[in-house]
């Protein structure tokens, strides 16, 4: 505590060489603070952007080579067959999912309206656990009952959006709807939780949610082919146990589903041979397959990316804390030769050389964590001045925070321990002698 | 009287570049407890190298040094730092206080070493400052003592732990005659109560002060007797 004191004291005495000894530190933890603080609020926002927060759930759909295959403007894939409700039995089975939902879509669906308004957004036909699965919420009328099911019944449940675009200013259950010059009774509006709503904040992540903000209306799957085909292969929706299993929970499933849903009617001698397992041959030559359009992986890898040149940015201000550290180290020794003297008669009056050690490590420290806690404030500063300027999002970490000051007090006393040596050791007759 | 320290056919060399310079040569030296001593000499002769053995804050190249029943030869740093905050007070010719400490401080940083209590430390100096006649500044800063009173408060920091031994090297050598009086007022007044005093000093005036008088010529401790410095002046 003395020490401490004392060196705060050593520090105030020079003001002007404290403050350039401390620049390279608080240069460099600034630096650091406002790049990892940006960092994080971008993988934060990718992160929100792509997979909403908390929802854990990742779509399997049907490609055909490297597209999604769209049925509004497909014949029904040839080999692949409709997923029957033992499968989910089998699915659920699988390494991480937790519940699968399948589900048939148009996402750009024509000829819907009610009166003179008319929709265009994505209409689902769904199993009786999607809405759930999906975090929907009913906020009027009720939800799909078995009944609805097992006797195909034309009803139609809408979401918000949807709904406000049909019904404008109407309340909208128990109204009526055409979807290809079919009646269908509208029994419910759902809402998504608040846990499930994506972050919107540019034309790309409106591109990316345009199914979903578009509108949605749902049929019960058995009604589907009321209005539109009979042998639709679905898509699935994979709910895993928690986020980090969403990528091999989608996988799983989506390799499931290639392995046992697609048969080759192209080359059977192939798919007898145990072989082309994964993609199997139709007659127009193209293959199809299922994956998992698995956001958690796109946003893992968009923050890679951002991770690894930000990385570099840290290396660059770790530099410039070296620097910084070779300073103090510079102006420690200065300080040892400058109070040879003090050192000295300290000695001679019966100091230990562990005391002497300690007084000038305390004052490396208190140079450098001081140095490192303006450093902090300044980064934060910086961050967030770049965060009102750019738009780029900030989030201020307190582990990166205790980390910098904690850092910075070990970079005095690492660079510190040499001239604090030099004084410990110095001989005292040597010290007194000179003056 | 019991002895307090003795040096045995004491030898220093410093090396300077590949030659040994021998700087002190065969000296023997017995000092009771109580005593006061002075010791003179021409600069260059080893007096200060002499005090600095004597003080611990050095070893002898060759021979034996015991203090109060203690080999010194083998002691290491840290060893050694310890006996000269128990065993020794150092009166220096220019002072060496800490400009940024007050009278206070200074004469409590051997207590600090010693591991006294902050509370203690405070009573015991305030009262080292007092014996010197120094009680009602002690919250200056040495910059704004004079240099007599910088040297009591030198003193007092160096009876502040109550040591056996005080080692001065000129004590007087940057003050005026009136103030170097004082000094020795001092010294005299602390011999009074059986404190062994070493002192270093060029002028015969103050040597005179002492019990006794060594000289060393050449590194070599050749006289020895208060008659023999009176023979010296004449
Ligand atoms: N560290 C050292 N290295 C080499 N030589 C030294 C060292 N210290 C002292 N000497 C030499 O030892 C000799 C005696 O020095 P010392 O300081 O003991 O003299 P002194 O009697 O105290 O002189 P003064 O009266 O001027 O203070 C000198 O010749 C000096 O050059
Ligand atoms: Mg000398």
């Amino acid at each position: 505590m003395e020490n401490i004191r004392l060196a705060f004291q050593g520090i105030w005495g020079h003001k002007m060489r404290s403050f350039l000894t401390m620049l390279g530190i608080i240069i460099g933890i600034a630096s650091i603070i406002t790049i990892v603080s940006t960092i994080k609020g971008t993988n934060e926002q990718i992160k929100q952007n792509l997979i909403g927060s908390g929802s854990n759930v990742v779509t399997v759909q049907l490609y055909q080579d490297s597209y999604t295959y769209d049925l509004s403007y497909n014949p029904p894939p040839e080999g692949v067959k409709v997923i029957e409700e033992s499968t989910r039995e089998v699915l659920e089975g699988l390494d991480g999912v937790e519940q699968v939902s399948f589900f048939t879509k148009r996402e750009w669906s024509e000829n819907v309206s009610a009166g003179s308004n008319s929709f265009s957004g994505g209409v689902f036909g769904v199993d009786r656990v999607y809405l759930e699965l999906m975090d929907y919420q009913i906020t009027y009328g009720r939800t799909f009952g078995d009944a609805d099911f097992e006797n195909c019944r034309k009803v139609v449940i809408l979401d918000k959006t949807a709904a406000a675009t049909l019904f404008p200013g109407v309340y909208p259950v128990g109204k009526t709807i055409e979807i290809k010059s079919e009646a269908f009774t509208v029994v419910g509006v759902v809402d998504k939780g608040a846990s499930f709503a994506p972050t919107i904040n540019s034309m790309e992540d409106y591109y990316m949610y345009a199914d979903t903000s578009g509108g949605s209306i749902f049929m019960p799957g058995p009604t589907w082919p009321v209005v539109y085909r009979f042998d639709e292969p679905q898509a699935v929706v994979v709910r895993a146990n928690s986020t980090d299993d969403m990528t091999r929970a989608g996988k799983s499933v989506a390799d499931y589903l290639t392995a046992n849903q697609i048969s080759s009617n192209g080359s059977k001698v192939a798919a007898e041979d145990g072989e082309e397992t994964e993609e199997a041959e139709v007659s127009g030559g193209s293959s199809f397959s299922y994956r998992s359009e698995d956001l958690l992986e796109q946003a893992q890898q968009l923050q890679e990316m951002s991770n690894s040149t930000n990385q570099q940015l840290i290396w660059i201000a770790s530099i410039s804390l070296l620097v910084g550290g070779i300073g103090v180290m510079n102006i420690m020794l200065v300080s040892v030769t400058e109070r040879t003297s003090e050192i000295g008669l300290k000695k001679a009056l019966g100091a230990r050389k562990h005391r002497i050690r300690i007084q000038f490590l305390t004052e490396a420290a208190v140079l450098t964590s001081l140095g490192g806690i303006v450093g902090v404030v300044l980064g934060i500063l910086l961050a967030e001045l770049i965060s009102r300027t750019n738009g780029i999002p900030v989030a201020i970490s307190a582990t990166a925070i205790l980390i910098s000051v904690i850092f910075s007090t070990v970079i005095g006393v690492v660079f510190g321990l040499l001239p604090a040596v030099k004084a410990a050791n110095l001989n005292p007759i040597e010290a007194l002698r000179r003056d | 009287m019991s002895m307090i320290l003795q040096l045995d056919h004491v030898y220093k060399n410093y090396s300077r570049g590949k030659t040994e310079v021998p700087v002190l040569k065969d000296i023997c030296l017995e000092v009771e407890k109580g005593e006061y001593l002075a010791i003179m000499g021409p600069s260059g002769s080893g007096k200060t190298t002499l005090m600095n053995l004597i003080g611990c804050l050095d070893v002898p190249t060759e021979g034996k040094y015991i203090l109060d029943g203690k080999q010194i030869g083998s002691l290491d740093d840290n060893a050694l730092a310890d006996i000269r905050n128990q065993y020794i007070g150092f009166v220096f010719q220019n002072f060496y206080l800490l400009p940024k400490m007050t009278a206070l401080d200074n004469v409590a940083l051997p207590l600090l070493y010693a591991g006294v209590s902050q509370k203690e430390r405070r009573e015991r100096a305030a009262e080292a400052l007092k014996a010197v006649g120094l009680e009602e500044r002690a919250g200056f800063y040495p910059n704004q003592l004079s240099g007599g009173q910088c040297q009591r408060v030198a003193i007092a920091r160096a009876m502040v732990g109550n040591p056996q031994l005080l080692l001065a090297d000129e004590p007087t050598g940057a003050l005026d005659t009136a103030s170097g009086n004082q000094i020795m007022e001092i010294f005299r007044e602390l011999s009074g109560k059986g404190m062994t005093i070493i002192m270093i000093t060029h002028e015969p005036s103050i040597a005179a002060c002492a019990n006794k008088t060594y000289h060393i010529l050449d590194g070599q401790l050749i006289t020895t007797g208060k008659e023999a410095a009176a023979d010296e002046e004449g």
